[in-house]
């Protein structure tokens, strides 16, 4: 293992650390239990969102703290979920009075580590919204059900600048639930990635094979085959993605062309000519995007593609300012 | 046997040094199925939870328990054990001595609790699928006007057949449920330190070896050794 770190106990305290010494205009960050707020928390009389989950996907959650997007963050060891006390502090400290919004994503630990934390933070109105856009799971009675991945992201940004502007818990919670509805993700990877605790890499992919299907904790995916060029990648992932909803000919898209973490830009961009040039073969407009390391698996090389049907408003509410250590725009 | 709160205090701390002693057979149980990390979580909570184990009464030891679960183990495993204990506590507040019917009524609040957290029932290889025949087997023995010591054996017993069980079981819940097929042959985790747990409760040390056998393993051979503390 060759990695940028001290003890691996202490990867994710250390990289607090930093983010609060680098942020401390935007962000304060709480020690045991662990948590980030943005540095005017509570606003009073704003809905406030809370997000969460295992560490080694930055910028996403802690990065996404400030205004315009989220209002608190839960970050727990790395790709393990965060704890009910971590999430229920985080809940209380950003409560302003007007609700608690709690993004999720499908995973069976950290849904029922944010269940609770909502349960042990009694007079709080907190309400939780499941994103679930990995159309590589197969969604059934018979699994845990899709994944929550790229639509992530996005959610935070559209439903902080929702929050932002002033709507109430109901508003910003049939927003999350319609991005979520209006949004599919799927990716993979080219390397597996190593848990500084464990010490090795998750799984081991050969030279000259690429994992299709994978999540965002260096899971094994839906399939292994050859490694090919980029054009027909990018039509294993793009293809179920459009197929799923569907997306239709005339329909106003964001395309999201998230890396791993370990892909160098220039791979993105050929992976997003890629994909925009697919969709643009049949009639699908892209009417936003969004192109970089957003939601990663620590130094996993492999991209994934997000796909949002988008109305007025959401694209209102995209180009609303955010300032947050990772995403700052229009302010 | 009275179960007093001392005496859910050795329970625990008889079930805190198993996690310990058999972390390494859990993580690797963990290994094909889910993230490699059952035993080292369950382990580092019931650690958290030793200084932790106490109260006037059973429930406080157990409402103790949980949090301690809830605050340490993370993961999916902290939440389902955390709200285990939390019903198991609910259940029999204000009582200083647990009889047959007590620890009955525990244990089916506590399945009712991992049943809800976990969105899931018997049958999907996960911990219920020990819990549930832990909980059928002490419901019938208090019907039977059963002593406590006989109600805990026969539910660890119960215990260890629905571990076993699990093995050719499909997954449909947690991480494993994404592997599909590839889950069937695997003993699940959970249900191993579930009845683990159980066996912890009957003070009866070949009862705990029983329950931290692999069942998939045909040969069982040794775990490998424990490596010097964490």
């Amino acid at each position: 293992m060759k990695k940028l770190i001290n003890d691996p106990e202490n990867v994710v305290t250390e990289a607090l650390r930093g983010m609060e010494l680098a942020h401390g205009d935007l962000i304060r960050v709480h020690f045991d239990p662990d948590y980030i707020v943005r540095a005017d928390a509570p606003v009073q009389g704003k809905v406030a969102i809370v997000s969460g989950g295992g560490s080694g996907h930055e910028p996403m959650h802690g990065g996404f703290v400030g205004h315009g997007m989220l209002d608190a963050a839960c970050p727990g060891a790395v790709f393990t979920s965060p704890t009910p006390d971590q999430v229920q502090a985080a809940t209380e400290a950003v409560d302003g009075g007007a609700g608690i919004l709690h993004i999720v994503k499908n995973y069976t630990g950290d849904i029922a580590n944010f269940e609770m934390a909502a349960e042990l933070a009694g007079d709080a109105n907190v309400r939780a919204v499941v994103i679930n856009d990995d159309v590589a799971v197969e969604d059934s009675l018979y699994t845990a059900g899709r994944r929550g991945v790229g639509g992530t992201v996005l959610a935070e940004k559209i439903c902080g600048a929702a929050a932002e502007r002033g709507d109430d818990l109901d508003a910003v919670v049939a927003l999350c639930e319609r991005v979520n509805a209006n949004v599919r993700s799927m990716g993979m990877a080219l390397t597996s990635c190593t848990v500084p605790h464990a010490g090795e890499p998750t799984f081991e992919l050969g030279e000259d094979e690429m994992e299709i299907g994978i999540g965002i904790h260096g899971e094994p995916g839906r399939h292994r085959v050859q490694l090919e060029p980029a054009d027909q990648i990018v039509e294993r992932l793009l293809t179920p993605i459009v197929d799923d909803l569907p997306f239709s000919q005339g329909d106003r898209t964001l395309l999201f062309v998230n890396g791993m973490g370990g892909t160098p830009q220039i791979e993105l961009y050929i992976v997003y000519r890629a994909a925009a040039t697919m969709l643009a073969d049949r009639g699908i407009t892209v009417e936003r995007s969004l192109v970089g390391d957003w939601i990663t698996s620590l130094e996993m090389a492999g991209t994934s593609i997000t796909l949002l049907k988008l109305d007025d408003e959401m694209i209102d509410l995209w180009d609303a300012p955010a300032h947050t250590p990772a995403w700052r725009q229009g302010r | 046997m009275s179960v007093d709160s001392p005496q859910v205090v050795v329970f625990l701390e008889r079930f805190a040094e198993a996690m310990s002693e058999h972390r390494r057979l859990l993580t690797r149980l963990d290994s094909p199925i889910g993230d490699a990390d059952h035993g080292e979580n369950m382990n580092r909570g019931m650690q958290a939870a030793l200084p932790k184990l106490q109260g006037d009464t059973p429930s406080d030891v157990l409402k103790a328990v949980a949090m301690a679960l809830v605050s340490k183990v993370g993961g999916a495993a902290g939440p389902l054990y955390g709200t285990g204990f939390l019903r198991a506590s609910k259940a029999v507040e204000g009582k200083a001595v647990l009889d047959a019917d007590d620890i009955a009524a525990a244990l089916d609040a506590a399945f009712a609790g991992v049943a809800q957290r976990g969105k899931s029932t018997r049958g999907q290889k996960t911990m219920l699928d020990a819990l549930g025949p832990a909980l059928d087997a002490a419901q019938q023995a208090a019907a039977d006007g059963s002593a406590v010591s006989d109600l805990l054996r026969r539910a660890a017993e119960a215990a260890d057949q629905g571990k076993r069980d699990t093995v050719p079981l499909l997954a449909q819940r947690g991480r494993a449920s994404y592997l599909g097929e590839r889950s069937i042959g695997h003993q699940d985790p959970g249900a191993t330190s579930t009845a683990i747990l159980i066996a912890c409760m009957t003070g009866d040390d070949a009862l705990v070896a029983t329950a931290a056998e692999d069942a998939a393993r045909e040969d069982h051979e040794e775990e490998p050794q424990v490596d010097e503390d964490v």
